[in-house]
């Protein structure tokens, strides 16, 4: 290591007598600072804490609290009163609701549909592949994980376009042409496609955990393949399906690029509309009243998934 | 029952080859369109062609956006380092309250969705009456950025030994000279893993800079608005080519950097907390 050559030449050489009041004044400072530990831990982490509580959580307790106001029709300015007029809005008016049911409704699908195509990919990864071929996968699962959202999202409107590879190979087999393109199954498949890497890694370490020889004390206890896997691993995985879940969940729930882009006319999510209210209504009461439905659902999620020791599984 | 054994050995390879293609296929796929000589993007190309790339190269709008995007994460990058490891250092050395929520809320910003960021930041500025420019997508950036650095130093940390820093202290260094020469080449790959990954999370964010961009385009969003109103898509192709090759590059140097510790997995045990042999994977861009 470099920093043993400097340390041991340090105190032996003879400094100059300018660095070595530099060093004494230094000494001092360390040696006070040594000795004021809430002094030190002060200065490292005043910067990162200043940084959140006047950036980020100042800014989403605004928008919390911005939730209770309105905008004035006439001149779209905000008007600081308590209101509950926007979550009225949400709950009275049935398009907000379809909106809603539709965004956590496809959030459920997806988190079902990766967990469905990761479990036996995650189980032959973890414990059927050999070495070689499981740091293989993992690249491969990588990736897409790490090539951009856009491009895979855009991938994808181009595979399912009416003229696209889908349906291309579809005429070449004799099946005729689907017609997904632009509909709320565009909008599962890609999102299925997009969040998979997140559900694949922590089930892949769930199953890597799993003891071999309770495995094999099943199999002696005379427990077929299928048993052995709905009553000894499934229970043992199912945390890193729940953190897996966490992910697919969430970040399907709070997307609106996707619908924009695969999704039809009727496809709006919570972040269309969202989206809309603060760009182009600039209605951001109305927005942030939206905005805490999935922040709710999360909540509610994360809770859930606290239960079922998803965190220990992460 | 060794038969069913095969068997069932055998349908879950044939499923994972599967999934492999389902992955890779769309990435590959996006890779060729950048050849097509058409204007159209259907399927079958007719012939390959590299006659969009000159033309790209020389649009302006899109370099303009390219540049702005490159200036975001080099200074998110920045800020994420320095926050970042300041906060790691808090939370290895020092025992205080409210230790336990700092992880927390460092990951927040990854956490929730997208939007509450954007929006929240969005209406935050307007309120405090700050104009959209670089300084307001930065914010934006680094604010989700902290975490990859936290994480990776924090990790880094942990697992080297305490004891090595009060050696150096015994044999006389002062506290500047223990962390230049023994703690920061400890924690230097670490930081640089931390920091590509920030940069690759910066380039390529689009929903919470569709928040703070105001007018300005950043190359995701120059990317997201040609295909949503389905213009230059040409270009559009050979820029999605250089994305990828820009954002996988530097996450596979980070890897390089830090096989031990799986950096790739750029949320460290954030929600699990200390220690933890697992590391959280995440997201990557917050549209992810």
């Amino acid at each position: 290591m470099d920093g043993g050559e400097g340390l041991s030449a340090g105190p032996v050489s003879a400094p100059t007598s300018a660095s070595a009041s530099l060093r004494r004044a230094r000494g001092r400072v360390s040696a006070g600072l040594f000795r004021r530990a809430w002094l030190r831990a002060t200065l490292l982490l005043g910067a990162p804490a200043a940084w959140f509580v006047l950036l980020y959580i100042a800014a989403l307790v605004i928008l919390f609290i911005s939730a209770f106001w309105r905008v004035d029709e006439f001149t779209g300015k905000l008007i600081h009163s308590w209101t509950l007029d926007n979550f009225k809005t949400l709950v009275t008016e049935p398009t907000y609701r379809t909106i809603a049911l539709r965004t956590i409704g496809i959030a459920a699908a997806v988190t079902v549909t990766d967990a469905l195509l990761a479990l036996p990919f995650a189980y032959f990864a973890a414990r059927l592949a050999s070495r070689r071929m499981q740091s293989l996968l993992f690249v491969i699962v990588l990736i897409p994980l790490w090539t951009s959202y856009l491009v895979r999202v855009y991938a994808w409107r181009l595979i399912l376009a009416q003229d696209g590879i889908l349906n291309w190979a579809l005429h070449k087999l004799g099946l005729g042409s689907l017609e997904v393109a632009y509909s709320n199954w565009a909008m599962w498949i890609v999102f299925s496609y997009i969040w998979l890497p997140f559900m694949i890694l922590p089930v892949w370490l769930a199953f890597e955990r799993v003891p071999g020889s309770l495995m094999e004390a099943s199999s002696d206890l005379g427990a077929r393949g299928w048993t052995t896997f709905r009553r000894v691993l499934l229970p043992m995985v199912l945390p890193g399906i729940v953190a897996g879940s966490i992910f697919t969940f969430s970040l399907t729930l709070g997307d609106f690029i996707t619908p924009t882009l695969v999704g039809g006319a009727g496809s709006d999510f919570i972040g269309n509309v969202v989206y809309r209210s603060v760009g182009i209504a600039s209605n951001v009461p109305f927005a942030a009243a939206f905005a805490t439905i999935p922040l709710i659902v999360m909540a509610l999620y994360l809770l859930g998934a606290r239960k079922l020791g998803a965190f220990e599984a992460m | 029952m060794g038969g069913g054994m095969r068997l069932s050995r055998i349908a879950l390879a044939v499923w994972t080859v599967l999934i492999v293609c389902f992955l890779m296929f769309p990435i590959v796929l996006i890779a060729v369109y950048a050849f097509n000589p058409s204007n159209v993007q259907s399927w079958p190309l007719h012939g390959l062609s590299t006659k969009w790339f000159s033309q790209t190269f020389q649009n302006d709008a899109m370099r303009e956006a390219f540049w702005l995007s490159i200036r975001a994460a080099l200074i998110s990058t920045g800020i994420a380092i320095l926050l970042g490891s300041l906060a790691a250092f808090a939370v290895h050395r020092f025992r205080f309250f409210g230790r336990e929520t700092v992880s927390f809320v460092i990951l927040l910003p990854l956490a929730l969705p997208g939007i509450i960021t954007g929006m929240a930041l969005n209406s935050f500025f307007t309120w405090g009456g700050l104009n959209f420019s670089l300084t307001t997508i930065v914010i934006g950036h680094a604010t989700f950025c902290i975490v990859t650095v936290y994480n990776n130093v924090l990790a880094r940390l942990r697992r080297t030994q305490a004891s090595l820093v009060e050696a150096s202290m015994d044999l006389g260094a002062d506290g500047w000279q223990t962390f230049r020469h023994v703690t920061l080449p400890m924690i230097a790959t670490a930081l640089v893993a931390g920091g590509l990954l920030a940069f690759a999370l910066s380039f390529d964010e689009v929903i919470v800079t569709t928040f703070t961009a105001g007018a300005q385009n950043t190359l995701p969003l120059w990317i997201f608005g040609n295909i949503r109103l389905g213009q230059q898509l040409p270009q559009v192709n050979v820029v999605v080519l250089c994305v990828i090759a820009l954002t996988l590059i530097p996450v596979f140097l980070a890897q390089r950097l830090t096989r031990d510790t799986g950096a790739l997995r750029p949320v460290g045990g954030g929600m699990a907390g200390a220690g933890s042999r697992t590391r959280v994977v995440a997201e990557a861009p917050p549209g992810g």
